[in-house]
């Protein structure tokens, strides 16, 4: 057994240890060993990867692991990582555990919500190990089908509507990509005269351009859909709302990562030229996700919409920065993806908690939570200094990689764009600093809310694990930031 | 010269040990723990200083730069990279001094007057995230690192003018300096972005040395027919527009008063605002050598301000709100004093003149705003108003306080006289518009400054006041009677010995003639106001009366910002957000919702095809049967 197939075999794992669960303490049991494993697992991951790195292991892949599943078709069950799946990987396990802790209480049917839960890990985690275009849409699609039910079910307000949404529109979406994929393995024989599934092979034998010009655009906005590109987005405010806590924090924080991972391991990777060629009008679509994003995140009045906004674009500027194809702006996007992860998640999570309180959601009909809860009311003033890119959090690194690599473009169209992206910096901080004012400054609002409790130890753990890591990053980005650049300079060597 | 880390990590360590642990103590133990802390940083700063001036940094008759650290922290490209570290020359060893002096009498002033208050802990953990960030700021030895400090500033600030978050107009003024800052901020980075993609440096020793200066004028691109030298630090100079205040994006200072006023005393009068005026001195060289013409700008910007904001200041009743005009137009006297400065010895004599004015002001406005402090403390309101005759109630309060009011105005041996008459000078020599007017600004800061004088401590001698007026506590008027000192003192300092735009020595002297001149305008400004305001008559209604429509125009600090509520509220939310929402929710989302739409219309019209009658399938498949078998035989 081979390192990287735990982060599936264990999920799996944990799936079977629900069944003989009776009641919600061994659940939470189960929950909490399996995604502290995984934790752990990604921490050792990313020790070894690095280790390998400074012994002088320069192979794209590392720890890779490939067994013939379906010869017929030469598909394999695949797997390696790089640097950057490394980190997704960690972001993945850090979501899943702090997901845990952000549903201790999920009622009813908590058995089978954490089922779905894992079985939606398990996906996200396959997803980022595979090598294989096969493995890899069939793990996307195991990621997005446990969704539609977490949210159908648990979800609130107009649930099933969203529900539908969401799966229908990232189903569009997978439909365009696999279009795209199998027109990757039909182009990918190159030189060599055997059609492959295997990214690295595909890289190697080349695909012919014109093929590539076709097939391009259908990756890059299937998996741009899942990327909350404009104007493929809408599912993102809705579906978010709805969603219960845990499947919010794991929606917005890893598997959008999924889109902006997906457009870049196989839309640029694979057909780079046309990324040349067809950059422009993509960077158009996702320059107005950014600041679009933003100026729609100004007059929510709903929490998670705000959050739901900020995340278009947030994650807009990931796909902006992929599509810079220069190694500064695409680290920037990586960390972007990391550390939008990370905030988005601990926002969700905070809303989670201050809905479970207030039981509104409305920023008009709360104020003066400082008072009556200060641990949640100064996390959510973090997480919201953290997103509008304060320095000392991950934000303002990522950011800052993102805007200086996109200036580095010798192309005054991509100069131009940066900076109308970096306006967003701005509206960013109105929207931010309205929420705050509004909800957690000034009087109290409902006297109701007086009575309320602070936050308890589970959801501290929740909070402060993504404070941490957060800060983390913004203050030692180099660690990061390294892992990332090693892989990309292999990739963007073309 | 390695310890100098200290003074910068110290602050912030006692910001991560009482922000964590604070709210557990006693209020005054996190208050002594972060006054000690800066104590120590404050002490460190004066040896620094002290072995900077006169051994280590000065060979011969130049000061060195010295860089006792510097890391690599984030890396972008190969050329690229932001690094932290420390760097000491003349300015920044000054700035270290300015700060950790205000910082720690604030500190010190703040047992007094913040006693009691709720978050007393919360309040001394951000007075030290404030001290570490600006430290952090003018230490920086490359651009990237003061744009980091830039914004931690900005948060502090942030949080400190809404450290009273249960009253919503202190929560507006806060988030209103955070936006327009930030706004101005993205012009910075702007800034940045440009000259580091010309230059491939953010380091200030690479931009600012006279090789440096000779890249900004070998690169001849231009942009829209402008140098991207002049763009470039244009947009650099916008973003210190907005930390320092200037036209337009003075707005957020006045709101700001709504911060404890020990706060406003650091922050928005002695170190922030002049952040901009360092970095335009910072970045000097590569202004006068690269982009002149954008020097010209400043100086008008600067002058402008200055006489714009010494109107308003003349009819405020809000003591603070004075005095926070009286900022401005001193910082924008720095700001003028840096445009009309030249390179070289004599020739650099406004740059000198600016750090200088920076250096006195710094003292002698902290010392206004905590004497403010202690007059608000006394009556319990900061309206002019409720006050009068409180020179019989607050004796320390009132010398200390009319010392600082003789040296913003001008008046010798005070400080300000001194630095005053060098902008003078500086102005002088290069263009004489400026000159008068920041000579008849002169003359209304004298006027303004003795008009909230006599109105605080004299005119209505006879005010009767509900709760007797007592003097502040030691631990207040001992700051003030330190500053009131050091107000006495600093103007004697030879200051073009120890700074100057090539960082070489040079000798300056008081030009009487123009000093003269300047003696006289303030004098003649405080001598109207003594007509107007020494006892309460109707003589200021009077004139008030005569000068109605610009009177009401400058009460109203002539309407920006309505102007700025206008572009925010009206354009902004409903001319850009709102519609953005709405399309949004009903093109966007309306497609798509659409497309559902006709999918469920479809299958409705034609769901009669699937009638569940085995005589219809049986109908169907015959006619498909026929039809199929016809297409077969006859084509």
């Amino acid at each position: 057994m081979d390192f990287l197939s735990l982060f599936v075999l264990v999920p799996i794992l944990m799936l079977v240890g629900f069944l003989p669960c009776k009641n919600i303490r061994q659940i939470r049991t189960v929950a909490v060993i399996g995604s502290s494993i995984l934790l752990g697992l990604s921490v050792a991951l990313v020790c070894m990867f690095i280790g390998e790195r400074a012994a002088g292991n320069t192979a794209e892949m590392l720890f890779t692991f490939d067994r013939v599943w379906f010869p017929t078709l030469n598909i394999h069950y695949s797997v390696g990582v790089d640097g950057v799946s490394v980190v997704m990987l960690l972001l993945s396990s850090i979501i899943v555990f702090t997901g845990v802790f952000a549903s201790w209480n999920q009622q009813p049917l908590t058995k089978e919500f954490f089922m779905w839960l894992i079985l939606l890990a398990t996906g996200v985690f396959g997803f980022f190990i595979s090598v294989d275009l096969f493995t890899m849409l069939l793990f996307y699609e195991v990621a997005l089908i446990p969704m539609y039910l977490l949210i159908g079910v648990w979800g609130t307000g107009k649930k099933e509507y969203s529900a539908m949404k969401l799966t229908l529109m990232l189903m569009g979406g997978s439909a365009l990509m696999m279009v795209g994929i199998f027109g990757i393995y039909f182009n990918s024989a190159g030189s060599t005269g055997t059609f492959t599934f295997n990214l690295q092979e595909i890289a190697q034998n080349g695909i012919p351009i014109e093929a590539q010009r076709i097939f391009f655009p259908l990756t890059f906005i299937g998996f741009g859909v899942l990327g909350a590109m404009f104007p493929f987005h809408t599912w993102s405010p809705d579906g978010h709302a709805s969603a219960p806590t845990a499947v919010s924090m794991l929606h917005a924080g890893v598997l959008m990562k999924l889109g902006g991972y997906g457009c870049y391991r196989v839309a640029i990777c694979l057909m780079p030229q046309a990324a040349h060629e067809q950059s422009w009008f993509f960077l158009i679509l996702t320059g107005i996700s950014v600041v679009y994003g933003a100026f729609g995140a100004c007059v929510q009045k709903d929490l998670k919409y705000i959050n739901a906004y900020s995340s278009v674009s947030h994650c807009g500027l990931v796909l902006f920065a992929i599509l810079m194809l220069n190694e500064t702006a695409m680290t920037g996007a990586f960390m972007q993806m990391l550390s939008h992860g990370l905030m988005t998640a601990l926002f969700f999570a905070l809303i989670g908690m201050i809905y479970g309180r207030t039981h509104t959601r409305d920023i008009r009909e709360m104020g003066g939570l400082m008072r009556i809860m200060p641990f949640l009311s100064v996390s959510y003033v973090i997480a919201g200094l953290a997103s509008l890119g304060l320095p000392g959090f991950s934000g303002f690194v990522s950011e800052m990689m993102i805007f200086v690599g996109s200036f580095q473009h010798t192309d005054m169209f991509h100069r131009v764009f940066t900076v109308v992206a970096c306006s967003s910096i701005v509206i960013t901080a109105v929207y931010i600093l309205r929420v705050v004012g509004k909800i957690l400054f000034g009087g109290v609002q409902n006297e109701h809310h007086k009575t309320l409790t602070d936050a308890t130890w589970f959801e501290k753990i929740a909070v402060v694990t993504l404070i941490v890591c957060i800060t983390g990053i913004g203050f030692f980005p180099s660690f990061v930031s390294d892992i990332i650049k090693g892989s990309l300079t292999i990739m963007t060597s073309w | 010269m390695s310890y100098t880390l200290i003074i910068v990590a110290l602050p912030f360590l006692m910001f991560l040990f009482l922000g964590l642990v604070g709210g557990k103590m006693k209020p005054v133990v996190a208050g002594l723990i972060g006054t000690t802390g800066l104590i120590i940083s404050t002490v460190l700063s004066y040896i620094a200083a002290g072995s900077y001036f006169f051994s280590v940094g000065k060979i011969g008759e130049t000061y060195q730069t010295i860089v006792p650290m510097n890391f690599e922290w984030l890396r972008f490209t190969d050329k690229l990279h932001i690094d932290l570290g420390i760097m000491l020359d003349p300015i920044s060893v000054m700035m270290l001094v300015v700060i950790t002096t205000v910082s720690l009498m604030v500190h010190i002033y703040s047992f007094g007057y913040m006693k009691g208050e709720r978050g007393f802990q919360r309040y001394y953990a951000l007075l030290s995230l404030f001290s570490f960030s600006m430290l952090g700021l003018v230490i920086a030895p490359n651009i990237f690192q003061m744009y980091i400090f830039w914004e931690l500033v900005g948060v502090s600030s942030y949080s400190l003018i809404g450290f009273y978050y249960t009253k919503p107009s202190a929560v507006a003024a806060s988030k209103k300096a955070f936006i327009v800052t930030r706004f101005a901020d993205l012009f910075f980075l702007i800034g940045i972005l440009v000259l580091s993609f010309y230059s491939g440096t953010f380091s200030f020793r690479d931009l600012t040395s006279p090789a440096g200066c000779a890249f900004a004028q070998s690169i001849t691109d231009t942009f829209m027919g402008w140098s991207v030298v002049s763009w470039a630090m244009m947009l650099i100079f916008i973003g210190g527009a907005g930390k320092s205040a200037m036209l337009p994006f003075h707005i957020w200072l006045p709101d700001a008063m709504e911060g404890p006023t020990p706060v406003s005393a650091l922050i928005h009068a002695a170190t922030m605002v002049v952040a901009g005026v360092f970095l335009v001195a910072r970045m000097f060289p590569v202004y006068i050598f690269g982009a002149p013409d954008v020097l010209t700008i400043i100086t008008y910007i600067g002058a402008t301000t200055a006489l714009f904001a010494a109107v308003i200041a003349c009819t405020q009743t809000d003591i603070k709100r004075v005095l926070a005009f009286s900022t401005i137009s001193q910082i924008a006297y720095m700001i003028t004093a840096l445009g009309v400065s030249g390179y070289g010895a004599h020739e650099g004599l406004g740059y000198m003149a600016s750090m200088f004015h920076l250096f006195t002001h710094a003292f002698f406005k902290a010392l206004l705003f905590l004497g403010a402090g202690a007059v608000i403390h006394a009556v319990h309101s900061n309206e002019m108003d409720s006050m009068g005759g409180l020179r019989k109630y607050l004796p320390i309060t009132h010398i200390t306080f009319l010392i600082a009011c003789l040296s913003i105005s001008g008046i010798p041996p005070f400080s300000g006289f001194f630095s005053k008459d060098e902008i003078l000078v500086a102005a002088f020599e290069k263009n004489q518009i400026v000159f008068w007017c920041l000579y008849f600004c002169a003359g209304l800061t004298a006027f303004y400054m003795f008009r909230l004088y006599y109105r605080i401590f004299w005119g209505d001698n006879n005010k009767v006041y509900q709760h007797t007026p007592h003097e502040a506590p030691a631990s207040m008027t001992i700051p003030l009677i330190f500053l009131a000192a050091l107000t006495c003192v600093v103007g004697f300092i030879p200051f073009s010995e120890f700074i100057s735009t090539d960082k070489t020595v040079f000798h300056t002297h008081i030009e009487w003639s123009i000093a003269s001149l300047s003696i006289l305008v303030a004098v003649t400004g405080i001598a109207i106001a003594t007509w107007m305001y020494r006892k309460k008559n109707t003589s200021s209604d009077k004139v008030t009366a005569s000068i109605k429509g610009l009177y009401t125009a400058a009460y109203h600090k002539f309407y920006f910002d309505e102007i700025w509520i206008f572009v925010t509220k009206k354009i902004i939310f409903n001319g850009i957000s709102q519609p953005v929402a709405w399309f949004d929710r009903h093109v966007v989302d309306g497609f798509m919702n659409l497309q559902s739409t006709i999918t469920n219309y479809l299958s409705r019209k034609i769901k009669f095809t699937q009638s569940g009658e085995i005589q219809d399938y049986a109908w169907a498949f015959m006619m498909g049967a026929v039809v199929i078998i016809s297409l077969l035989v006859f084509i």
